[in-house]
């Protein structure tokens, strides 16, 4: 019965919530429209889709972290250690002699890694007590490094077809990542809304203490936040390296934790915590991509948007800010 | 009651067993390499070690006053690429045009960050972040993707080469100066007990009536202003702008900020331990670099970033027992 009158109410609530994400978004639509090249092109779709996916995987997972009343910097990291394993994996000698063994491995090892990444941060976080910020910083440093020591900072180019469906596959004429990133934000979705612990996770958020003196698992719930971030940062991880048929332990996820905060913020994450709107995160990484591709299309330099998006993100944080009080 | 004296001295390595370690780890660094390698001593190794440290020290003091009133400043390692370059566009004109240009370019990025923390109440980490891409955008800009060569017939380059008295490098001395000079804001003066009471509660330095965006003003501004030193230091000594440089410092300042025992909820910290933590950080790279050149460790450039946020671990595991022994202390 409680469930029940809750929810139409949060449902209720969200346009207005979406309100200044959608009118961004239909802003952005209708520039491109009218002054990009060949913006109303299946190609561009294709194009946009594949690339808006792990930016949304990671966006989902920072949401979660971020409705905790905590961030995750090491996204990117994340992304670059599980991007540079898989190559690793099936390149060995193992995964040469078992090709289906050696994709199947590439692919749960490095999300295993990632997922003990997240443990790591979370027990930083919940256990010690140590501020988020502070916390991953130490694998948005150190994480890409070990990447590179793995890797000796080298180009790993690859040619494995299997491997590679993750991120040039097709199902109904749509790349699979996309189709990926929707069914990860409808299990997430589900598990927010419909489980104690999504129920606990924006407990957390709103008033910590409250949370812990109830007798919610406040620890638990936190590292679990942390833990599904690291996994999804790892996917996005082997979806970029599936994508390029290379990983580049420099470049794979650089910046991403960037992308993934504003996205979450833009799609209405609040940065003290308490709320999670998954599909907000998609709305807000679309926008970021478009406004990239925008930027891309109409021959801005990358330096220059580097700029751009500071100023975005500066923009939709100072929005909420306002928002609020 | 206990013997009056032996407490106080307890007393007081409980009360700064944070700083007392990281002299005492340094010392005992420093006998460690003495005794392990003919050349650790030497004046050589001596001069380029503080030579190459003098930026990542710079960094770190005004890392030390963000950190104490509990904010942070991750945009430091681009803001320091960005005026490498500035310095190096510059270097014709002599150090006496550079030094200001690059200090004022760094203080404009401390003032982005100051307005979006203080104005647009954005929180010190995301408005530093988009800092952080900002300076690297606009190095990438102004610079042209490229290192720019230095104009090695003026005085410039003097900074980061030369020697003071034939002693000591020049980029040392301002360096100590600078610590000297913050040293005693922190101390002495109205706006560094503000900064220190901002860390200990902001709301109750507000209520009290301490001017408290101006001190916060003062800590980002200080901050850029310290990471454009940094970046002048780096073009001189290297004799080159380098807009990629900078990845990866504003987690060895803060780790040399922490390791010197200042809190990073803010509200204490000292700058001598400050300087000790950024030379132990960097002790420990030169000792591995003999290491290196011993032969007993393969040590590729990409360990100094797991090296970095290894160090920084081992700091906040040590330093997380201490906050949590003090919340013990408020709770009861």
């Amino acid at each position: 019965m409680e469930r029940t009158m809750k929810l139409p109410k949060r449902v209720a609530s969200m346009p207005l919530r979406f309100h200044g994400g959608i009118v961004a978004l239909v802003v952005l639509l209708v520039f491109n429209a009218l002054f990009t090249p060949n913006f109303l092109q299946l190609q561009t779709l294709f194009v946009n889709i594949s690339q808006v996916a792990t930016i949304a995987i990671v966006a989902m997972g920072m949401t979660l972290v971020i409705a905790t009343g905590g961030i995750d910097l090491s996204v990117g990291a994340v992304m670059a250690l599980a991007g540079a394993l898989a190559p690793l994996i099936f390149l060995s000698d193992l995964g040469a002699a078992n090709p289906a063994l050696g994709v199947a491995l590439a692919i749960i090892l490095p999300l295993l890694v990632a997922g003990l990444c997240g443990v790591f941060n979370g027990v930083m976080v919940a256990v010690l007590n140590v501020q988020p910020i502070i916390a991953t910083l130490i694998l948005f440093i150190s994480g890409r490094g070990i990447a590179q020591v793995l890797t000796n900072g080298n180009l790993q180019t690859f040619s494995n077809p299997s491997f590679s469906y993750l991120g040039t596959g097709k199902i109904l004429g749509l790349p699979f990542q996309g189709w990926l990133a929707l069914v990860i934000a409808c299990v997430l979705f589900w598990v927010i809304t419909r489980t104690t612990w999504g129920r606990y996770l924006l407990a957390i958020g709103g008033n910590e203490r409250a949370a812990f003196l109830s007798g919610g698992p406040v620890r638990r719930v936190k590292i679990g936040a942390y833990v599904i971030c690291a996994v999804l940062s790892g996917f996005a991880g082997l979806i970029v390296v599936a994508i390029n048929s290379a990983s580049d332990a420099a470049r794979n996820g650089n910046l991403m934790e960037l992308d993934a905060i504003a996205a979450a913020v833009v799609g209405g994450a609040l940065l003290q915590g308490g709320r999670a709107p998954i599909f907000g995160a998609i709305l807000g990484a679309v926008i970021i991509q478009l406004v990239k591709y925008t930027l891309l299309a109409n021959g801005v330099e990358d330096e220059v948007a580097l700029i751009a998006k500071a100023a975005i993100i500066i923009l939709a944080v100072w929005m909420q800010q306002l928002r609020r009080t | 009651m206990l013997n009056e004296t032996a407490f106080d001295l307890r007393k007081y390595l409980r009360r700064n067993s944070a700083s007392v370690t990281v002299w005492v780890a340094l010392g005992a660094l420093i006998l460690f390499g003495l005794m392990r390698y003919d050349n650790f001593g030497s004046a050589y190794n001596f001069s380029s070690f503080l030579n190459y440290n003098a930026m990542f020290i710079a960094i770190a003091l005004g890392m030390c006053f963000v950190i104490m009133t509990g904010g942070i400043d991750l945009s430091v390692g681009s803001v320091a690429a960005f005026t490498s370059v500035v310095a190096a566009y510059l270097s014709p004109h002599g150090i006496q045009v550079a030094l200001p240009g690059a200090i004022l370019a760094g203080v404009g990025f401390g003032a982005i960050n100051a307005f979006c923390i203080i104005l647009l109440r954005i929180p010190p980490f995301i408005a530093t972040l988009a800092t952080m891409l900002a300076a690297k955008g606009g190095a990438l800009v102004i610079s042209g993707a490229q290192t720019i060569s230095v104009d090695w017939g003026s005085n410039f380059t003097k900074l980061g080469m030369g020697q003071a008295f034939g002693l000591f490098p020049w980029a040392i001395v301002i360096v100590a100066g600078l610590a000297l000079v913050l040293w005693l804001v922190l101390e002495k003066t109205t706006i560094g007990r503000t900064v220190l009471a901002i860390g200990g509660s902001e709301d109750a330095s507000n209520l009290m009536g301490l001017k408290v965006n101006r001190a916060k003003a003062f800590v980002y501004l200080l901050s850029g202003g310290c990471a454009g030193l940094a970046g002048l230091i780096l073009a001189s000594g290297f004799g080159a702008g380098q807009p990629l440089e900078g990845i990866g410092w504003e987690l060895s300042a803060i780790a040399s900020v922490v390791v010197g025992g200042t809190l990073l909820t803010g509200g204490m910290g000292s700058i001598p331990a400050t300087v000790a933590g950024a030379l132990l950080l960097g002790l420990v790279f030169n000792v591995l670099n003999f290491e290196n050149g011993q032969g007993t460790i393969s040590f590729s450039a990409y360990w100094q970033m797991v090296i970095r946020g290894g160090f920084l671990f081992a700091v906040i595991l040590l330093q997380s027992r201490v906050i949590a022994k003090q919340q013990k202390v408020i709770g009861s």
